[in-house]
């Protein structure tokens, strides 16, 4: 067994995807010198012609993607960070997400868009942000966002075998800080599964991301005061798994959802309106979200950055107070 | 005796001064009559209360026409835009096909009365859905010869516009990425002087479109665009010239809207009269017609027959698409996203 990093998990299945099936190329900034967090490393010689440089141009990397699946392609594009893909918001809201329904499945898309996100490098207004609750929103595209490198593999592979388009979020903080011993097989994980990372009676946390490694670490020490919780790995953010989501939330009557996203309209409202909606008489208390404050974007400076950002310490917090309410 | 048994069948060879065989000048009067018949009849049926919508390429036939017989249909791709009714029917639209659109209807092989009128699509023709928002097309089109390209296929794709949209970045980002990868991608402009009631000098201060092309290294063309012939004779050496592998071409259009924006504009109120009147005799439909008469290639009869043929077809497809089923409630589900495994 050997142990990956977020990073080299990505890595290497491109890699072994670009070697299984030539239908199959990337298309972004950068990514013939190995993409600016060496993503796509080495795989230009590896793959000639198959590793393309695209001008510095969000709209038509989004829409030459469209295109080429559309043609039979599997393309993978590479948005550089997540935080400059609105300018492609048109493709793939107004094109990409509609393209199977407005031609009843006659016409399709197998194509994927890879985006670094999340904040906790010091990255400011335009390399931190999260931008998942506004691709979210859009049904016909999938939004998968996982946390542990067995899962960036086995949902990459998916996702570039899935015949729509996936919004696949890697989180850039994780991607050399999360460490895990994989085997060669990947994991069977489906696109549209959430999973219980850990069980615990006093309450239910859901989190993805960084926010899941935070979420987990915070479980860990609480464990210890004698405080158990489940932890829910969403995995994938549209479609949600409603199942997994309510089956958690019942299983402890107690819910704290976090994310780094800024708390208005974020993802950890529309959690609390399906438990809400469907497991209201198995709550024991308010459904409580943790999330960046509602200012615009994350800030730079370290304190400041610090202070937006959700993380162990304050999860925990948070999670005392719900499990002694 | 009718018009229709006196004619004799018209020969498929190439006329030097054409190049275009007699049965291929025929078959373009026919579709652009056939689109200017089937947008009237749509007119009517909104007028009456019977179509919600209509959005027409009057005036645009010879352009649409010219370019679309300059394709190899079913083998070639193409992204039109939504007045590009004359381009669907060379591709293999039928009369019948079009009335579906217009109404809606269930059976419409667009997109199933899913999106508004004019906005095509279909596989089997192979022409990529199209939505509202203009000049992502030329971005499709753009992948779609990326991937040929990579396959070494031996395709072009066709993307057309009107000059509305060579304001948006996706037309200039098409012709970038277009031109560096050499792509068989020929954009088709169809300038007809406005962009709903804004004028060409509103939305660009070159007089050509054509001239934007030389910034991306790509070649360029204006034709005229109410001269059929003339459009294809541009339009199929640049198709086969990007079939080669020598990159993307830009053809510019001269064209002229005959008609409001939409069945739902009125364009009397920012257009001057006396420019409609003269653009009216500039049909060109009346055009075509008069050039193969005065070279003696159609007797009138000929193309009178062609007439009263397309009138008939048309009544008869809208009589028709009106008794078909329409979408119920229900309709509206299923296919948000493909079950299973890609093909």
């Amino acid at each position: 067994m050997a142990e990956v990093s977020v990073l080299e998990a990505v890595r290497e299945t491109l890699d072994e995807v670009l070697a299984a099936d030539e239908r199959v190329f990337l298309l972004g900034e950068d990514l013939e010198a190995g993409g600016v967090f060496r993503a796509t490393d080495g795989l230009s010689a590896k793959y000639p012609g198959r590793v393309l440089d695209a001008p510095l141009a969000e709209s038509s990397i989004i829409g030459i993607t469209i295109g080429a699946a559309h043609y039979g392609q599997r393309p993978v594009a590479e948005i550089q960070f997540a935080d400059f893909i609105h300018a492609g918001f048109d493709q793939l809201c107004s094109e990409a997400s509609r393209w199977s329904w407005r031609t009843r499945g006659e016409q399709y898309l197998p194509m994927v868009v890879r985006t670094p996100w999340g904040g906790g490098v010091h990255g400011g207004q335009h390399h931190s942000q999260s931008i998942e609750a506004y691709y979210a929103h859009m049904p016909g595209i999938k939004v998968v966002a996982p946390s542990f490198p067995a899962d960036y593999r086995s949902l990459l592979k998916a996702a570039i075998a899935d015949p729509n388009p996936v919004l696949f979020l890697e989180h850039k903080r994780t991607y050399r800080l999360i460490r895990q011993e994989v085997d060669g097989a990947p994991a069977e994980d489906r696109i549209g599964k959430s999973r219980i990372t850990r069980h615990g009676d006093d309450l239910t946390v859901f989190a993805y991301g960084l926010m899941l490694h935070e979420s987990l670490a915070a479980a860990e020490e609480l464990a210890g005061e004698g405080i158990e919780c489940t932890v829910v790995d969403l995995l994938t953010l549209n479609p949600l798994d409603r199942e997994t989501i309510l089956e958690a939330a019942r299983a402890t009557g107690k819910v704290l959802i976090v994310h780094e996203d800024t708390l208005t309209g974020g993802l950890g409202g529309e959690i609390a309106g399906i438990i809400a909606e469907h497991a209201f008489e198995d709550l024991d208390a308010p459904i409580r979200r943790l999330a960046g404050p509602d200012i615009p974007p994350i800030p730079f400076h370290e304190a400041m950055e610090t202070a937006f950002m959700p993380d162990r310490t304050k999860i925990a917090a948070a999670a005392r107070d719900l499990a002694a309410y | 005796m009718t018009a229709s048994q006196t004619r004799v069948p018209r020969s498929s060879e190439m006329l030097d001064d054409y190049l275009l065989s007699e049965e291929q000048l025929e078959a373009i009067y026919r579709y652009m009559l056939l689109s200017r018949r089937l947008e009237e009849r749509m007119m009517t049926l909104n007028r009456q209360g019977r179509a919600d919508f209509v959005i027409a390429g009057a005036g645009q036939e010879a352009a649409q026409v010219g370019a679309g017989m300059a394709l190899k249909a079913g083998v070639d791709y193409a992204a039109p835009y939504y007045r590009d009714l004359g381009v669907m029917l060379v591709l293999g639209m039928t009369a019948r096909e079009a009335m579906l659109n217009a109404l809606g209807k269930l059976d419409d092989p667009n997109s199933f009365g899913r999106q508004m009128p004019s906005h095509w699509g279909s596989a089997r023709r192979r022409v990529l859905t199209q939505s509202s928002v203009v000049a992502t097309q030329l971005v499709h089109a753009v992948g779609v010869a990326l991937g040929a390209k990579m396959r070494n296929d031996p395709i072009v794709a066709f993307a057309s516009c009107g000059e509305g949209s060579t304001s948006r970045g996706d037309f200039h980002e098409a012709l970038n990425f277009a031109a560096i990868h050499k792509l068989p991608v020929i954009f088709f402009v169809e300038n007809n002087g406005y962009a709903i009631s804004e004028r060409t000098e509103k939305e660009m201060p070159v007089p050509h479109v054509a001239d934007r092309a030389s910034a991306y290294g790509i070649q360029s063309a204006v034709v005229d665009g109410l001269d059929a012939i003339a459009v294809y004779q541009t339009v199929r050496p640049a198709v086969d010239q990007a079939r080669r592998g020598a990159g993307p071409f830009l053809i510019e259009a001269k064209c002229f809207r005959m008609w409001a924006h939409s069945s739902d504009d009125d364009h009397r109120r920012y257009r001057p009269r006396e420019e409609l009147e003269n653009w009216a005799s500039r049909d060109p439909i009346a055009l075509f017609r008069n050039r193969v008469e005065e070279d003696c290639l159609f007797p009138p009869e000929d193309l009178d027959a062609i007439d009263s043929g397309v009138e008939v077809e048309v009544r008869a497809a809208a009589r028709w698409a009106l008794d078909q089923p329409d979408p119920v409630p229900e309709d509206m589900y299923g296919y948000v996203y493909r079950e299973g495994d890609d093909g």
